[in-house]
């Protein structure tokens, strides 16, 4: 089981102090946020994708190749990587490059995108955003696969004789999880593919997202990869914690209140009643998040939101505290004691190098000299067979 | 004919107390009981007064999330056979508690079944607001409104042209239940309607596996493959 934080990448006024942080304030706070996750023991940090103001994370593989090198143990991954907007051909180029830099502590969540002017900018149409998601993660699962792509389809340009470079690790692909809150396609499309199902675990009750992840599982099973159980269930949620209950109350109801998102609308108590959102003692955390467990079975990763909403870097500094120092410890313990057996463990490059190897040697590709193009011939690879014949040489 | 046991609900936007538009709403649901009684049916009766949602208005609106009594409300409409829908009329139109309400619900809760519709005003003016305004929306909910809308200015209180309306309007509501339309559109048809994932009524009932985007999904194309340049199926 893994734990993490997620980040949204929010430039948000604080309403406490009425300051609202520059962007090169927001990039900086945001590396020492990773590395703090690192320090108090976390597993994952990740990183949104977006486009516009206010956020500012709109090239999540620079910042996830720098927080790798400040780092030795955490793994970086995305929330979401945009599968609609971006070329899956720039996702398997940039993605296998930071999968090498990280010699493979990451991996990535796709997600659609919900900003309908953001689509044109790229070139795209936010109405064919599900045909677009699915028909781009189907060539982004062949570009790391294999070596030479031929490929047609709606929404970019046909390939011929297309080597997406670097191979992955150990031509090993980086593990995707796919997120959704309401789409069974792209539940399916994960299931299809023994990928990992992501449910932000936000905004609704658990029940929404709990008929998603129950469809997801049975279809993993349907689909060969394995029992219901062994699917790879990943999980959001938000939290904020403090010494008792009352101090964390009084100290996040302002950020609460006005939160992008949700604020000006349900009261603090009421959405905590109806949604994954726990604000409390350490204790009142870890029972809330133990609930999610009940609800979705046993899963692999969880994240939680903490630095949205305007909150100060001091005060999300602490947040990792008393989460690294606190809450997670008790969660890891209580939900291995309770763990089923024969469930998935949760995705790392080592543990996917192992299961396509064994103990056998990773493949490592070397490239054939430059010839100029990837067409007339077969494999650029040196240990690769030609599957089309060489031109006989004049 | 067969005896049947129908629910029918209804929802008012009436914010004083008593209500002029919830009397009328009442008027049009005791006449549609009766009718339905008389040709040998039970009928049972739940009513939904819009003002004790105004706590978890704010909430359904901002961030789609329902408390307990919109959640209540919704079940009710869900297990409804026939429909009751009153409204006062604000500023030329009807008030936006009704609005409101109607517009956080599923596109998919009201669809086939059918629906009086009924307003009040304080002038004879507003009243095309009914046939005008609540007409197109609950056409666009695919609810089944019927022919006769209701309408009761301070005049008509005192005027039994209003309760000839109110019982025509409550005959064709109890014929149009009795038809089971609803019910028979929900079983025969229901893959015909878009439907959101997890609302009122679409994918409780299952999910397609059989479509374009789930094909798709499973490493299909979008593609004619008739249309593939070296398909040797055409030669």
């Amino acid at each position: 089981m893994q734990f993490g934080i997620m980040s949204v990448s929010d430039i948000t006024r604080d309403p406490v102090t009425g300051h609202t942080p520059s962007e090169a304030e927001r990039i900086d706070a945001i590396k020492q946020i990773a590395v703090k996750a690192e320090e108090v023991g976390l597993d994952v940090f990740a990183i949104g994708e977006h486009h516009n103001p206010p956020f500012f994370s709109s090239s999540p593989t620079t910042l996830l190749a720098h927080i790798g090198a400040l780092t030795e143990r955490l793994i970086l991954t995305t929330s979401t990587t945009l599968i609609t907007t971006n070329d899956p051909v720039r996702i398997a180029e940039e993605y296998a490059m930071l999968q090498h830099l990280t010699k493979g502590r990451m991996d990535l969540m796709l997600g659609r995108g919900n900003t309908a002017p953001v689509y044109p900018w790229f070139g795209q149409d936010i109405r064919q955003g599900l045909p677009l998601a699915l028909e781009n993660y189907n060539l982004l699962h062949r570009l790391w696969r294999e070596d030479v792509v031929d490929w047609e389809g709606n929404f970019r340009g046909p390939l011929q004789g297309f080597t997406s470079t670097p191979r992955p690790l150990d031509d090993v692909p980086p593990f995707v999880w796919h997120g959704s809150i309401r789409t069974p396609e792209i539940a399916e499309q994960a299931a299809y593919y023994g990928n990992g199902y992501f449910a932000n675990n936000i905004f609704w009750p658990k029940e929404h997202y709990k008929r998603l992840i129950d469809f997801y599982r049975r279809r993993f099973e349907a689909h060969g990869h394995g029992a219901q159980k062994e699917a790879i269930v990943g999980l959001g949620g938000q939290a904020f914690i403090a010494k008792s209950s009352q101090a964390a109350r009084d100290q996040f109801r302002p950020y609460f209140n006005e939160a992008p998102v949700y604020g000006n609308g349900p009261r603090m108590e009421d959405f905590e009643e109806m949604t994954p959102l726990s604000v409390g003692s350490p204790q009142e955390v870890i029972d809330k998040t133990l609930t999610f467990r009940e609800a979705f079975g046993d899963y692999q990763r969880q994240l939680f939101l903490i630095d949205h909403a305007g909150l100060p870097l001091s005060i999300v500094l602490e947040q990792l505290e008393l989460l690294g120092g606190e809450v997670v410890p008790v969660l890891r313990k209580e939900l291995d004691a309770k763990r089923e057996p024969g469930t998935a463990e949760a995705p790392t490059h080592a543990g996917l190098v192992k299961a396509k190897y064994g103990d056998a040697e990773p493949r490592q590709p070397r490239p054939n000299a430059n010839r100029g193009d990837n067409v007339t011939g077969g494999s650029p690879y040196q240990d690769s067979e030609s599957s089309v014949a060489a031109y006989p040489s004049m | 004919m067969t005896t049947e046991t129908y629910n029918l609900v209804t929802v008012s936007a009436g914010v004083s107390d008593p209500s002029s538009t919830r009397l009328l709403a009442d008027r049009a649901t005791q006449r549609a009981v009766a009718i339905l009684e008389s040709r040998g049916h039970s009928v049972t009766v739940s009513s939904i007064d819009l003002r004790e949602l105004l706590p978890e208005l704010p909430q359904a609106l901002s961030s789609q999330l329902m408390g307990p009594r919109f959640t209540q409300a919704i079940e009710r409409l869900q297990a409804a056979d026939g429909i009751i829908a009153a409204a006062p009329v604000y500023k030329a139109a009807a008030s936006g508690l009704l609005t409101s309400f109607l517009q956080v619900l599923d596109n998919d809760l009201l669809i086939g079944k059918p629906v009086i519709l009924a307003a009040t005003a304080g002038t004879a003016r507003h009243a095309l607001v009914v046939d005008g305004e609540m007409r197109a929306l609950f056409a666009y909910l695919r609810a089944l409104p019927v022919p006769t809308g209701l309408f009761a200015s301070t005049e008509d209180w005192t005027d039994k042209a209003l309760g000839t309306r109110i019982d025509r309007a409550a005959t064709e509501l109890a014929i149009l239940v009795e038809s089971g339309f609803a019910r028979k559109v929900r079983d025969d048809s229901w893959a015909r309607y878009q439907h959101e994932y997890g609302s009122a009524g679409g994918t409780e009932l299952g999910i397609d596996l059989d479509s374009d985007m789930m094909r798709l999904a499973t490493g299909g194309s979008l593609r004619d493959g008739s249309h593939e340049p070296f398909d040797l199926r055409d030669s």
